[in-house]
């Protein structure tokens, strides 16, 4: 019975982005972006550090379909294996903080009282430090490395994810249902994991299609300042600063990487305003 | 007899969503007599705030679209007219009454900007002027003039009531749409501003479409009734035709789930069931599902307008007799 | 109204304190010693201890934090342990860079953001509105760095109208100023068109349109107005982001403010120096939070009557009993 209405629910969603087009395609870039990044070593004709110094800066042909960097680099090849590393910076990030970020919301929501004043007052402090300025300085202190990154980024985006959960956990917590739980004498997670982590869902999924997108760009962002994957690692980011010095002589080094990114955080931005409108019908236009 | 203020005639409404269209207003005829008083009554979503709106031509552009029909007023035909003529018309010879007094005031304005905005637009006033009549206003509705600068936040809900009729009737205008403009507040503060919309209506002879679902609120201040139901209107009529000589069953229907202190009835008897979806409604008789004297011919055609006595007028097979 | 900007001054207190302190555990955990940093690679234990002593390296975490937050309120922040010279000076001359750059971007976002989102909300379901919500959404997914790259490759590189980066004259500050800019525009622009049509839909729009409002009217005075009050919020979060991207941006484009400071020591773990940026930044940032909910008080009146100083009230419950003894029914008001 709970999962049928599960089922319909997820299928009344589904059916409401559909008619979304942007939104879609959006999805199926995504999609082919992740089949991309799984099947990396199949589909790229070389590997991503693999140098062929003769062909420094070659020119795009059938051999190197975009053309190669100085080290003689098939450029194709680094983008694909590149999404690899920017994916998963996006998506471990927005793991790493969702999970700590839907706890703590969740535990301060629910118990309320002192807990929450606590935690509360610690997000404020957190959040008025400026987010990149943070993620920066974690980095930093951690070591430049595209696993201390990935750490950073996912340490400084809690905040939002706890807001959220415990914004719906509060006005979750006052329903009957819940009343009738604690009458049965449920312990306390099962009602959290039962009943109120699936009313946040929407908000929390808009979130994380969103922060994907966002933690991509900021990862790209710290890869550019040396503070996330190190060469020779094709990272979008990393690729852009080693394409910098030679903005000259190769301007398009830097372009392509750059439109990867761009492409990948637009459609997490194009899916989750569809997933919004979707998810929350009143809101649409 | 006095003259009629505003007839609407086969009037068709219907509003287009990305699923379906849903027929609001099904070729509805009214009309207000100057000075009178019109109680339009039905359930919700029977159509009667769209009728209201489309007298001021408010409705939302892009979904709704008026089909067929005409609204006369004072001899002119609001349909057709242009758009810089109706918003002359709007606030000033017609003016709204919103329900839910809440929302209807612009939360980051004075409430005497609110006011005077509209003596504003409507006649050539300075600001000194514009202040000195909304002013008035307020006194007229009960509020105090030195509230003037204060925001709708700082007024309960009756009060907020008060305002929003005092915006209405600020410019003088002919003819007031009140839009169930008692149904969001308190019962004790309901009889309240009911009393001094009566009043107000009486010193500044107005006349008043007043939309309700509140049958007992019609006896006491109206002069006609019509009735509304799924965009249709089933029975219209004095005060006096239809309490006294109830023809239609859905009109029957609604008495019946009044409770009454004259009778000693046990329970009330709601009408079964509801209203059709305004977006598939029954080939025949709009009511056929729920009436309780339903017949197949309910069920087949649309029954058409009887006249049972000079303005009572009704749309049901029964009353025109069997043949 | 004094009430209440002392009310939020106070409450930056906790939050400073809050800062300084996770500022400062976070060096703690960090590996790595700073004197040996200090020293460079071959340098003597001995030295090293010695050093260790001298800075302090050796009292326990309290004792160390204490001295700090002294030091703080005499307006210390410590020497720069590569340089040598105090943090403090240093910062207050680069200050200025920072808060220009951080301004006239904020300026142009604002400046644009708002009409393109009005636009846009005025024409929807139109082809118009769907191309600037398309290139909003287009821009705000745009890594700001690379776009800078891009603007440099042009204007800079291949049409060298402008200056490829320092500030020598205005010109230099054209390119740092629009990459900074970009997104957030489109950010703004997107709040504002949402905010727009939320608000159109409200029911007193339908109020100002019964009562004879022109069109015009109602959407850039009774819409706008509304919804550009929450836009006002969004202004000051993201003048946190801008700090954030100022790191870059000056970076790119050498421009010798508070950012490109920061990253210099980032690089080098000048702590001294790394403390007192997070520190003076998130004051910065705190700061104009502070000044957004203020301005946001006075236009708000649902949030200014909150905060009404008591003398204020007196004197409206005077005014309002005078009122009532006059009996004055058409009085011009307060």
């Amino acid at each position: 019975m709970e999962k049928k209405r599960k089922n319909s629910r997820l299928r009344e969603i589904w059916f409401q982005l559909k008619t979304n087009k942007l939104a879609v395609v959006a999805l199926i870039i995504l999609i082919i972006l992740i089949i991309v990044a799984i099947l990396a070593p199949v589909i790229a004709p070389y590997h991503y550090a693999e140098q062929h110094p003769k062909d420094s800066y070659a020119p795009p042909s059938a051999k190197y379909l975009l053309g190669t960097d100085k080290l003689g680099r098939d450029i194709f090849s680094r983008l694909i294996y590149g999404s690899r590393y920017s994916l998963s910076m996006g998506v471990i990030a927005v793991a790493i903080a969702a999970v700590i970020g839907i706890t703590v919301g969740s535990v301060a929501g629910y118990y309320g009282g002192w807990v929450d004043n606590l935690l509360m007052r610690f997000l404020d402090v957190y959040q008025s430090i400026p987010m990149f300025l943070l993620c920066v300085t974690l980095a930093a202190i951690l070591g430049p490395s595209l696993r201390n990154a990935i750490i950073a980024l996912g340490i400084c985006t809690v905040p939002g994810y706890a807001r959220i959960m415990r914004a719906t956990v509060l006005t979750v917590r006052e329903k009957e249902y819940i009343e009738a739980e604690k009458a049965i004498n449920a312990k306390d997670p099962r009602i959290i994991l039962k009943h109120i982590i699936p009313n946040a869902m929407a908000p929390i999924i808009v979130e994380i299609t969103m922060g994907v997108g966002s933690c991509i760009l900021s990862g790209a962002s710290l890869s550019f300042i040396g503070l996330g994957a190190q060469a020779p690692i094709s990272e979008w980011g990393a690729m852009i600063s080693d394409a910098r010095s030679v903005m000259r002589e190769a301007p398009q080094l830097s372009l392509y990487p750059g439109i990867c990114v761009m492409l990948a955080v637009l459609s997490c931005n194009l899916l989750g305003d569809g997933l919004r409108d979707a998810l929350d019908p009143r809101l649409k236009n | 007899m006095s003259e009629e203020l505003l007839e609407i005639k086969d009037l068709r409404i219907e509003y287009h969503t990305d699923e379906s269209v849903i027929h609001a207003v099904n070729g509805i005829d009214l009309s207000v007599k100057k000075g009178q008083t019109l109680g339009l009554v039905g359930e919700t979503g029977a159509g009667k705030t769209t009728i209201a709106k489309s007298i001021l031509r408010i409705l939302p552009g892009l979904q709704a679209k008026i089909l067929s029909g005409e609204i006369r007023f004072e001899g002119k035909d609001l349909l057709s007219v242009s758009e810089r003529e109706m918003r002359k018309i709007r606030g000033n010879k017609i003016a709204m009454i919103f329900q839910d007094p809440m929302t209807a005031l612009n939360p980051i304005e004075t409430i005497g900007f609110q006011i005077s905005e509209t003596l504003k637009i409507h006649n050539k006033l300075t600001k000194k002027e514009a202040r000195k009549k909304a002013c008035e206003m307020l006194e007229l509705v009960g509020i105090p003039s030195y509230r003037y600068d204060e925001y709708p936040h700082q007024f309960s809900g009756g009060m907020k009531q008060r305002v929003v009729i005092a915006i209405g009737l600020a410019c003088n205008p002919e003819l007031l749409l009140a839009d169930e403009p008692t149904t969001a507040l308190d019962v004790t503060i309901q009889a309240q501003v009911l009393e001094m919309m009566a009043e107000l209506k009486e010193k500044l002879d107005t006349s008043v479409i007043l939309i309700t679902h509140d049958l007992g609120v019609v006896a006491n201040f109206c002069d006609s009734v019509a009735v509304a139901y799924a965009g249709e209107i089933v029975e219209r009529g004095t005060v006096e035709q239809i309490f006294d000589h109830v023809a239609h069953p859905y009109t029957e229907g609604l008495f019946a789930s009044l409770p009454r202190l004259d009778r000693r009835e046990r329970r009330l008897k709601p009408i079964k069931g509801l209203m059709p979806d305004p977006a598939a409604l029954p080939e025949g008789c709009s009511f056929c599902d729920r009436c309780p004297y339903a017949e197949e011919r309910c069920f087949k055609t649309k029954p058409a307008d009887v006249e049972l006595e000079p303005g009572h007028i009704v749309k049901c097979f029964r009353v025109a007799g069997g043949e | 109204m004094l009430k209440f900007i002392g009310k939020r001054l106070l409450m930056l207190i906790p939050v400073l304190i809050g800062i300084t302190l996770v500022v400062q555990l976070l060096l703690e955990v960090t590996p790595g010693d700073p004197a040996k940093l200090m020293l460079g690679m071959n340098a003597t234990p001995e030295r090293v201890a010695a050093l260790r002593e001298e800075l302090g390296l050796n009292d326990p975490f309290l004792v160390r934090y204490g001295r700090y937050i002294w030091n703080l309120c005499h307006g210390d922040l410590g020497n720069s342990f590569m340089t040598g010279r105090p943090v403090f000076s240093e910062m207050i001359q680069r200050f200025p860079y920072t808060l220009v750059l951080v301004c006239i971007s904020l300026f142009l976002s604002v400046v644009f953001g708002i009409p393109l989102g009005v636009f846009a909300s005025t024409h929807q379901h139109t082809w118009k509105d769907n191309l600037a919500m398309f290139a909003a959404l287009f821009c705000v997914s745009m890594p700001a760095f690379w776009f800078a790259l891009m603007l440099i490759q042009r204007f800079a590189v291949k049409w060298r109208l402008l200056p490829l980066s320092g500030i020598a004259s205005w010109k230099g500050w054209v390119l740092p100023c629009v990459a900074l800019a970009l997104g957030f525009t489109a950010t703004i622009t997107r709040q504002t068109r949402s905010n727009m049509l939320e608000v159109i839909r409200q029911d007193y729009i339908t109020t100002a349109r019964a009562k004879g409002v022109s069109e015009v009217t109602i959407k850039y005075r009774h819409a706008l107005k509304n919804a550009v009050t929450p836009v006002i919020m969004v202004v000051g979060g993201m003048f946190g982001m801008m700090l954030g991207g100022a790191l870059i941006s000056e970076t790119i484009f050498s421009i010798p403010g508070l950012g490109q400071y920061t990253m210099q020591a980032l690089n080098s773990r000048d702590y001294p120096v790394i403390q007192s940026s997070v520190l003076v930044l998130s004051l910065l940032f705190a700061i104009v939070i502070l000044l957004v909910d203020i301005i946001f008080a006075l236009i708000d009146p649902r949030i200014r009557s909150q905060y009404i100083s008591k003398r204020q009230k007196e004197a409206r419950t005077d005014q309002k009993k005078e009122d009532q003894e006059k009996g004055a029914a058409h009085s011009e008001g307060r």
